[in-house]
């Protein structure tokens, strides 16, 4: 292997861990959430297995929150791919009203992600769903396998985590249970940049810095994307050169000002930033260990 | 990190980096995790965000005080670090102007081995931490084995802590000592010995001003130029299949990584064990074809004739081939609280393939601590032991010591789907290519056309005192009258000889019961309708029979009967002696049965009599042919 630079490796390496749950997963899905990773993780898909389409749909669960951005570029990638989507969104939420405005960020998360999630995967009975968490994300990831086993709840359980050793994956599960496979494990932010610049791989433009409107909450910039985003009394948008450095729900993602209009732009940044890229996520601020209690629970 | 002038430059020059993974172990307190916290706080890799967190972590969780401890950095478990131990391996991620890395932060815990195990198979160097003030201890050993066993060559010996004994290079230099010692029986490694202070930086990032005496470099500045053997030592080339792609009628493709050597269109090449042979057209990748394709590249081969080659198959040159064997020297390190039994099935993961597996003979456990071996007849979880294997198929496959990609092995567990063990193939017994089966002229078929019979097994499982002997004696009795050949064996019987070495622990029943299987096998060979009545108490161990024998031979019969009803009736007084404790391991009392999930007959000796119950059967074998209606 001494051969392949850093960035070679790793893509033969997640082509290889995509290859495996192909021939051995009865029914795979790719969860593809419309970010930077998914687009890598897409694009990996279409290498592993051309010239053929990769041999699973993609699934997005929809919270109803998402970037108007982030929808319509979903829509027009699967259909310039030629790709089976599947679009989830938990209509007993959405009955029952739930958004992060009104309930707040932890059960609406809970509400329209993990039991969206829970609901999609056992509607289609999927054995096994691809998604693109890195461990350097943070810190329960880090600890996190490759091939990760949920049992028929969709729970992970950490002290009891099946030991993974070379590339040799177990991904046999019983009736009900599951495997998360996260082909990107041991890719970085910088990484996913370096590629998306390499390959020219579409991205959300929302990534890069345009003028957008924008009004503080908590310290942190959101984007007022539609008019369900509450407003003070006289308060009014105020126009600022900004971009994400993550995709979720609009209002509960950060926005950094920025000067970023290209890939090599966001690298510079990226190279300067004294913040990691969670930071512009609010759920993970909720209480210490929460993305580990969310994973126990089902979430990605 | 300072602004790149030019971005572009700058990723042309990151795009050319190569990756060291390397794993830190050490002992509990060694500073391990200090170590990773300091090499990325040094090389300036945390941020304004995870440095506030670990400020308020600091308060709360730390050992050291008002400081930051970086520790508190890796561990990122809620127990851990509530525990303020590591359990598990955790993966991080840095990089310098000179090299990309990935460390595998290990447990160090005697109880973690399984996790230690699992980052020393994805690093190809291993940092093994020893505390100045302590030396080399057990645990030292012991992680050097591992690293050594899952095939790292490339050993640093960091003395750490070493502003704790005054920076003292008599200190250090008697470590290394011992170390290099304790090191040259671990084979052909290569060991760097280095005194550091995490705590301090000293010697971690940059030299250690108050170590003049330390001639090397400090350990980044090391580990930014040390050269790594790529896996797969003797070069040849290897192609396990893990897919065949088949868009369309025009296009066939076999997918994998290339596990070794290089590959060009125009190479003859073999499929094994298929040993079907043709030659490579095109190798083809969503960038467009190759010209060649190197080791730990994931590609695509067209072959120029349309043959069978599947998921397992391994593509390599016709001149250097893979070896094949059904029969294998193991080293096997065990993972689950399951024990290791010789004799019980699991499936075995090598390279794309998986077949059955069964550990045929337990040679001996290698204490891990010392390196000596003892005399085993089970591993427990963290055991390392040397072990015959035997598998279902024929196994392509390279020795481990010659290449990791091909030689590595998991074993998982038929019925959880646990991955239980993990082992490197040592060499191949050589029983699959000279012990050939002795082609006989007169078979099977033959002998039971001349008795004009359906050979079968009988095989009656249920709990001591259910009534299976007294079935089984009626039932041959009234096959006997229908002038079948018939051979019964008896639980109690080839106790008395067959197996009367074995006791009653789970191991010994395992073997009781797979020379029982041979046996009924070799009678089913002869002929004879074969009728077996043991208490046989685990479903791995009766599938076994089942397998050993063709589809449609094996008749399972569940002798239903409850365990208070067997107690009442105790033939034998052995219930009574089993609850006085006069006897261990009794089934049903103080060890498991398990009943069939889909046995071909299940009888209820409490509505029905023994009588009425080989009747049930008599009718069963009419009902499948093996007697005549």
């Amino acid at each position: 292997m001494g051969q392949l630079t850093h960035l070679e490796r790793l893509e033969a390496e997640s082509i290889h861990i995509m290859r495996e749950v192909a021939a051995e997963a009865a029914r795979p899905v790719m969860l593809y959430s419309i970010g930077k990773d998914s687009s890598v993780m897409l694009h990996l898909a279409l290498k592993a297995f051309h010239p053929s389409p990769p041999p699973f749909p993609l699934l997005h669960v929809d919270t109803g929150w998402k970037f108007r951005e982030m929808i319509a570029f979903r829509d027009q990638r699967a259909r310039e791919l030629g790709l089976e989507l599947i679009v989830h969104r938990n209509e007993e939420g959405i009955a029952g009203g739930i958004g992060p405005i009104s309930h707040g960020a932890g059960v609406h998360t809970d509400v329209m992600k993990t039991q969206a999630l829970k609901q999609a995967l056992d509607a289609h009975r999927f054995d096994a769903a691809f998604g693109g968490a890195r461990r350097d994300e943070e810190k329960s990831r880090a600890k996190e396998r490759i091939f990760s086993f949920r049992n028929a709840q969709h729970r992970w359980d950490p002290k009891n985590q099946r030991p993974e050793l070379w590339d040799l994956y177990n991904g046999r599960v019983r009736d009900g249970e599951s495997m998360r496979v996260f082909p990107l494990s041991n890719w970085t932010e910088l990484d996913v940049w370096q590629y998306i610049h390499q390959e020219a791989i579409p991205v959300v433009p929302l990534y890069f810095a345009a003028r957008r409107p924008i009004v503080e909450r908590d310290g942190q910039l959101i984007m007022v994307d539609d008019e369900r985003l509450p407003l003070a009394e006289g308060e009014r948008p105020r126009p600022m050169k900004v971009r994400f450095r993550t995709l979720g729900c609009y209002p509960l993602t950060g926005a950094v000002e920025s000067d970023a209009a290209d890939v090599p732009g966001v690298i510079r940044e990226m190279l300067n930033a004294r913040t990691s890229e969670r930071q512009g996520r609010l759920i993970d601020h909720d209480e210490a260990a929460s993305m580990e209690k969310k994973k126990r629970e089902g979430y990605f | 990190m300072a602004e790149p002038a030019d971005i572009e430059a700058y990723l042309q020059q990151q795009a050319a980096m190569t990756t060291l993974r390397f794993l830190t172990c050490g002992s509990v307190d060694d500073g391990k995790s200090t170590l990773i916290g300091r090499l990325l706080f040094d090389a300036q890799l945390i941020f304004d965000d995870q440095l506030v967190a670990l400020e308020a972590d600091s308060k709360r969780h730390s050992t050291q005080g008002s400081e930051l401890d970086f520790a508190l950095l890796v561990d990122g478990l809620a127990a851990e670090r509530e525990q303020g131990i590591t359990i598990d391996v955790a993966y991080r991620y840095f990089a310098t102007a000179k090299r990309k890395f990935v460390v595998a932060d290990t447990p160090g815990h005697e109880q973690y081995t399984r996790n230690m195990a699992s980052g020393a198979s994805h690093s190809e160097l291993a940092v093994i931490l020893v505390d100045a003030r302590k030396g080399v201890l057990t645990q030292t050993r012991r992680h050097s084995a591992i690293a050594s066993l899952f095939g790292i060559r490339r050993f640093v010996l960091a003395v750490n802590k070493m502003d704790l004994v005054g920076y003292d290079q008599a200190v250090f230099s008697a470590i290394e000592a011992e170390y290099r010692a304790f090191a040259a029986d671990l084979g052909d490694i290569a060991v760097t010995a280095l005194p550091i202070s995490a705590w301090k930086g000293d010697n971690v990032t940059g030299p250690s001003a108050a170590m003049p005496w330390h001639q090397g470099p400090a350990l980044l500045p090391f580990l930014e130029e040390v050269v790594v053997e790529p896996s797969g030592g003797h070069g040849a080339f290897r192609l396990p299949v893990q897919w065949v792609n088949r868009p369309n009628l025009d296009f066939r493709g076999f997918t994998g990584t290339v596990a070794g050597g290089t590959v060009r269109p125009g190479d003859d090449v073999v499929a094994l064990p298929s040993g079907v042979r043709s030659r490579v057209t095109r190798i083809v990748t969503y960038d467009g074809d190759l010209d060649c394709a190197e080791t730990g590249q994931a590609v695509t081969l067209a072959l120029a004739d349309e043959i069978d080659v599947s998921r397992g198959d391994v593509l390599c040159h016709r001149a250097h081939p893979v070896q094949l064997s059904d029969q294998l020297a193991v080293h096997l390190l065990w993972m689950s609280e399951d024990d290791l039994i010789p004799g019980r099935q699991y499936r075995l993961k090598s390279a794309t393939r998986t077949l059955d597996c069964v550990v045929t003979e337990l040679k001996h456990a290698v204490n891990i601590n010392t390196l000596e071996t003892q005399a085993a007849k089970k591993l427990t979880l963290n055991e390392v032991g040397v072990a015959n294997i035997s598998l279902s198929e024929r196994l392509a496959f390279d020795p481990f010591q010659d290449s990791a990609p091909m030689g590595g092995f998991i074993l998982m567990d038929r019925r959880s789907n646990a991955t239980v063990g993990v082992g490197t193939l040592d060499f191949s017994l050589r029983r699959a290519d000279n012990v050939a089966w002795q082609a006989l002229t007169i078979d099977k078929a033959h002998r039971a056309a001349l008795k004009h019979q359906r050979p079968c097994v009988i095989w009656l499982t249920g709990l001591s005192g259910s009534g299976k002997s007294t079935i089984a004696n009626l039932l041959e009795a009234r096959l006997h009258d229908l002038h079948r050949h018939t051979y019964i064996l008896d639980g109690d019987n080839v106790r008395h000889g067959l197996t009367r070495d074995l006791g009653f622990t789970e191991a010994d029943r395992v073997e009781n019961v797979r020379r029982i299987g041979e046996t009924a096998k070799l009678m089913v060979d002869a002929g004879f309708i074969t009728i077996a009545a043991f208490i046989s108490p685990y479903r791995s161990e009766r599938r076994m029979v089942r397998e050993l024998l063709e589809e449609g031979e094996f008749i399972e019969v569940f002798v239903s009967t409850p365990l208070d009803v067997c107690e009442a009736r105790d033939p034998k007084g052995l219930y009574q002696k089993a609850r006085a404790g006069e006897i261990e391991n009794f089934t049903g009392i103080d060890a498991e049965y398990q009943p069939p999930v889909r046995a071909e007959l299940v009888l209820d000796t409490v509505a029905m009599n023994a009588e009425q119950n080989a009747e049930t059967i008599l009718d069963h074998l009419r009902g499948i042919g093996v007697l005549e209606v």
